[in-house]
């Protein structure tokens, strides 16, 4: 057979990945993967130059998610993915900067960093895969672990307050806010999408089956039964309250877009504040593809 | 190439090391500040936030330390000198990112003006105890280059240096000052642009899908793009090969690990400079670098009054250590001193270096104020014994 006629083993997002690195590492069942097939959806459809998008990740299993896209792609320390890429987008405006990683790289070690870059209103996306654990080190208890849900460092079951990451988001400045499941892939897509065509501090937290860890310590069944389960359990409620939004151990996931606002960002702030102040002494930055 | 005029604020200026550390960057062409307060360096954040928007830079003052870095290594990706300032304990959540800097062969520029540790220690005193942490703070093998200034012209001329080092090998290079020195203001001449010569970092400019971005030139140091050039390249933390991509063995680990120290040390006798003085026919050699050398200087000038021939060597580069010339000494004279303000730490490469081949008498100080210069001269006298 020709190639060219192999139709079913040419994988669909393949302009995007770096075929070379792959298979990938994650587990058979996982969510990451759905997720960056979305995003790679989303970025097709959004026109941008993708020479000038830039994915940057943390450490874990997600963190992994820089490595495997064919854009300029940094796989960072742990936690500090969203600095990096403050870093990125201020020292060039040009670009377009995308955390993509997980909830122990960005709302645990990360979290500092993930407020002060959503009070800023960065102009940044951030991708937060949820599988409420910290999967690459073996399903330990998370920052956004329901309580009850049994993990390596909580065999007894976990009995603290986990985050509400699109309430911790918004309350920080985010001007976008969106969960949703990774099953949801079209709505997925579609809020990446929307981000990726604003400006200002995008947030999207995508839920996902952790199959060799947490659903297996937990006997929540394989990974496309729990993937199909947080689809099942998930309500839509675009707009809701986020102060509403407590994911409790297999409970209701109400998910949708909970903000879409526009605000000027920490350049825009930046560049209006010191020519109001500074006046003909300011030298407008960024405005040369922020090179001088 | 010449210093771009917008940064430089030629002419003769009354200035601390702290600003001096701030325009020092700026005449090296830095447009990227991130950097977070903290005693006794905050005055050169504080100059930056004032300076940089009146040159077309940004400034921007982080959550923490490890912020601060990490926003660093984006900005120098995206094509901007980048620089921070800090302090020990600031100094300590850097070392994170710096790991991750020298893994990423990334230029950039921390400066440290070292105040007395452990932990908060003295505030607002003086102290040079995080001179071993500059070369061994981040976890694993790895090589950074320091410097070591000891008067705001200083803090001036060798920002700009360390700069032209850390764009030419890709590497974290520091500037570790002290507090003495931050706080003291004396005369700094700042030169015309275009008599401050700029070294910028190899950029690639060949076909775009041959681009690798840990390939080694012939002089070890590997070409560097920036981030929105189009050359879809990966860099991680990672143990990694020559396109970036992770590789988890035993070999590449060789390899990774090889480049990163040699590139510094093979490079040493291009990187390294040191100051002598009437070294020949010296018995003692007095060591030292940043303010504790312009101390020494009164207790060498009482020592030679006194008949002892003394000479000194003044450490301008600390990091890599200059121990092709200490063990070229150590074969000639009689014993070297080597006061510093910690409890001993840079004398350990001395005595290294030195091969039991010469006596190293230590003069410490824990900090919170430079030494009695009679202590240095008594212990020159006893070397001389």
């Amino acid at each position: 057979m020709k190639e060219e006629d192999r139709l079913e083993e040419k994988n669909p997002i393949e302009d995007l990945l770096r075929m070379d690195r792959i298979p990938h590492i994650w587990c058979p069942g996982c969510g990451i993967g759905t997720v960056v097939t979305s995003f790679a959806e989303a970025l097709r459809k959004s026109k941008l130059d993708l020479d000038k998008v830039v994915v940057v990740s943390g450490i874990g299993c997600t963190g992994r998610v820089a490595g495997y896209i064919k854009l300029d792609s940094f796989h960072t320390t742990h936690g500090r993915a969203v600095p990096f890429a403050t870093g990125l987008k201020i020292a060039n405006p040009e670009l377009k900067v995308i955390v993509f990683s997980g909830d122990g790289d960005i709302a645990g070690i990360g979290g500092n960093h993930f407020i002060h870059a959503a009070r800023r209103n960065m102009d940044i996306v951030v991708i937060l895969v949820n599988n409420f654990n910290y999967a690459m080190t073996g399903g330990q208890v998370a920052a956004t672990t329901p309580i009850d849900a049994n993990a390596s460092t909580a065999p007894y079951g976990n009995f603290e307050y986990p985050f509400s990451l699109p309430y911790l988001a918004e309350a920080s400045g985010a001007t976008y806010v969106a969960r949703w499941t990774a099953l949801h892939l079209r709505r997925v897509t579609k809020s990446i999408q929307e981000a990726l065509a604003k400006r200002g501090f995008s947030f999207i937290e995508v839920i996902t089956p952790c199959v060799t860890l947490y659903a297996r310590r937990n006997r929540l069944g394989d990974g496309l039964n729990l993937l199909k389960y947080y689809y099942d359990k998930s309500e839509i409620q675009h707009g809701a309250d986020t102060r509403t939004l407590d994911i409790s151990y297999q409970g209701k996931l109400i998910v949708g877009k909970f903000v879409d606002i526009e605000k000027p960002t920490f350049l825009d702030c930046m560049n209006k504040h010191l020519a109001k102040v500074l006046g003909d002494k300011y030298q407008p930055y960024g405005e040369n593809n922020g090179r001088d | 190439m010449k210093a771009d005029p917008k940064g430089v604020l030629t002419g003769a200026h009354y200035l601390d090391g702290d600003f001096s550390l701030a325009e020092g960057a700026l005449a090296a062409g830095c447009r990227f500040f991130a950097g977070y307060p903290i005693t006794p360096s905050t005055e050169t954040a504080e100059r930056f936030s004032e300076r940089i928007p009146t040159v077309g830079g940004v400034f921007i003052q982080m959550e923490d330390e490890l912020g601060s870095m990490a926003a660093l290594i984006g900005a120098s990706w995206a094509g901007k000198k980048a620089m921070t300032v800090t302090s020990g304990p600031g100094f300590s959540l850097m070392q994170e990112n710096i790991g991750l800097a020298c893994m990423m062969e990334t230029p950039l520029v921390i400066a440290n003006v070292q105040r007395g540790g452990p932990s908060t220690g003295l505030p607002t005193l003086t102290g040079q105890q995080d001179m071993m942490q500059a070369r061994w703070g981040s976890h694993g093998d790895y090589e950074i280059i320091a410097l070591s200034p000891d008067s705001p012209q200083e803090c001036f001329d060798f920002t700009i240096e360390a700069f032209n080092l850390s764009e030419m090998f890709r590497v974290p290079t520091f500037v570790m000052t002290d507090e003495c020195v931050g706080h003291m203001t004396e005369k700094v001449v700042i030169p015309p642009a275009e008599e401050i010569e700029l070294v910028e970092r190899k950029w690639y400019k060949g076909p775009k899908d041959k681009y690798l971005p840990y390939k080694p030139d012939k002089d070890m140091i590997p070409f560097m793009v920036k981030a929105g050039d189009g050359y879809h390249f990966h860099s991680t933390g990672l143990t990694r090969d020559e396109q970036g991509y992770p590789v988890i063995n035993a070999e590449c680990q060789d390899v990774c690990v090889r480049h990163l120290v040699d590139k510094i040390t093979k490079n040493a006798d291009k990187i390294i400079k040191i100051e002598e003085d009437q070294i020949d026919n010296s018995e003692i050699i007095v060591i030292s670098y940043g303010i504790t050398s312009r101390v020494a200087i009164r207790a060498v000038q009482q020592a030679r009054k006194t008949g002892i021939k003394v000479g000194t060597i003044r450490l301008i580069t600390v990091w890599p250590f200059p121990e092709k010339r200490i063990k070229e000494l150590a074969k000639k004279i009689k014993a070297f001193v080597f006061p510093e303000i910690n409890y001993g730490q840079m004398v350990l490469e001395v005595e290294r270096c030195a091969g039991g081949q010469a006596p190293v008498i230590h003069v410490p100080h824990c900090g919170g104020w430079v030494h009695n210069p009679d202590d240095i001269f008594q212990a020159i006298k006893e070397a001389a014994k």
